[in-house]
Parts: C-alpha cells; structure tokens; sequence
C-alpha cells in the first residue's frame, strides 16, 4: 500500500458515497452538495491519472459554474423536500435490482482488463503529460478544428438558451 | 512502485454510472435527473483518462475528449435549465409527469 493506492481508496469511497446522496437525498439542495462532493472526488481521480489540467478545468466548470446554476434554479423555483414528487417503492425495487445486475456483468466483463495493460504499464510517461504547456500545443495544432466547432456550440447554445427561457 | 491497477478505477467509472442510471430512472424531478446525467458523463470521463494513462500513455487523445465532453456539458446544462424554467412557468412544477402534452 503505497500513497497513491491510499489516495486512490479514499477519493473512491468519497465519491461512490457522495454519489449515492445525490440519488437518494430527498431535498435538491442536499443533491447538489453532494454532487459538488462528487466532482472534486472525481478531481482527485484525474490528477492521480496525470490529468492535471482537466482535474482544474472540471472543478472550474463543474462545481464553479453549473452547479452554482442548478443552486440558483432550485432556489429560484423553491423547492424542498415536500414538493418532490416520489415514485413507488416497487419501481424503486425494480430498478436496484435491474442496475446492479447490469453493473455486475459489466464488472465481471472487466475483470480481465488488466492483463491487456501489463505490457504498457510498465513504461508509463512522465507526470507532465497533462500540463497546460502539451495540452495546448496540441490543442491548437491537432484539435484546432474541434475546438473552434466547440466554439461555435457554444454560441448557439447561448442563443439557444435566451431564445427558450426569455418571456413571452 | 506499483500503481492502481486498471481495473479498479473501471470499476469506480461503472459504479457512479449505475448510480447515475438508478438516478436517472426513479426520481421524477428534472434537476435531479439532470445532475444524474452529469454523473453519467463524469464516469464516461474518468474511462477516457485512465485508458488514456494505461494503454497510450504518450498520447493525449483521451484527455482531449474528456475536455471536450465537459464542454458539451456545460452547452447541455444551460439549455436544459432554460428548458426547465420555461416548464416551470408554464405548469408550476417540474415533475416530469405532469408534462404531458406531446405524449399522445
């Protein structure tokens, strides 16, 4: 048990169990504190992955902006746990048991993963792959097109956006 | 120095799928289902980087589709809740079973 296997363990349990309130917690606002959990959880992951900059760029844009607007809209429209509409116990049932029969055939399906990564694990790069310095010279040589499409996603979404929730 | 193997952050991406999928089909209120497809999409995430770190380790392919999958995210987000205010002022609620309009 070296530190990254340690970090590893405690970013899971705190992201499998932050996970879980989002689903159960019965108050939108306690969903997205949770959710808020998950992603720096899920943060964490990246940068033991040499993801360095996707792991900012997700707390940026994750828990910086899109939760902040899903906190603004459950304030807005004042919801609370009496208002939330619940389904039935049955159906509940139901779908546990369809999701974690799924997942464990998933589970077995990877079991063997690691056989196939053996040759390649052993000469991992270095750290730096995930730094701001590659990561935009690649972006602006091989991904310049993508990114200027994202762009372009970008202002019709904003568009979109005001067209659809301004009033009548 | 031996490393997390593979398999168990495949397992940590399938798991916060299927909470994510539980989420998506047994709650009603459409910001719940909404945060239940963000989950979906950061464990699609966490795929792309760690068979980005495991098998091509001198490449950035997967780091670049996680970027760009969280920027479709956020395009989504904001639609989605422009989406959902409009539905709000229209029914008063935003349970999605009282939208019924297009079901039949």
């Amino acid at each position: 048990m070296n530190i990254s296997q340690i970090l590893f363990g405690i970013l899971t349990v705190l992201a499998l169990v932050s996970a879980l309130g989002v689903v159960v917690s019965k108050n939108p606002v306690y969903s997205v504190l949770c959710l808020i959990v998950t992603f720096f959880a899920i943060s964490g992951h990246y940068i033991l992955l040499n993801a360095q900059f996707l792991a900012i760029v997700n707390i940026i844009v994750y828990a910086g902006a899109i939760m902040v607007l899903f906190l603004f809209v459950i304030m807005l429209m004042n919801l609370n746990a009496e208002v939330e509409p619940q389904k039935s116990k049955i159906l509940k049932f139901a779908g546990f048991i369809a999701g974690l029969c799924l997942f464990l055939v998933i589970v077995a399906a990877l079991k063997n993963a690691d056989e196939k990564t053996q040759t390649q694990a052993t000469q991992l790069a270095g750290g730096d792959i995930g730094l701001i310095k590659n990561l935009g010279r690649a972006l602006f040589n091989d991904y310049v097109l993508p990114f200027e499409i994202s762009s372009v996603l970008f202002l019709s979404a904003m568009v979109g956006a005001v067209v659809i929730g301004k009033k009548e | 120095m031996s490393t997390v193997p593979l398999t168990h952050i495949l397992f940590v991406s399938t798991a916060l799928f299927f909470t994510g999928m539980y989420g998506l089909f047994t709650r009603r209120n459409m910001i719940t289902m909404l945060m239940s497809i963000e989950l979906i999409l950061n464990s699609v995430n966490i795929n792309f980087v760690a068979f980005n770190k495991y098998l091509f380790p001198q490449k950035m392919d997967g780091i670049f589709f996680s970027i760009f999958i969280v920027t479709i995210a956020a395009a989504e987000a904001a639609v989605a809740i422009a989406i959902i205010i409009n539905l709000y002022r229209t029914h008063k609620s935003i349970d999605v079973d009282d939208a019924t309009e297009l079901k039949w």
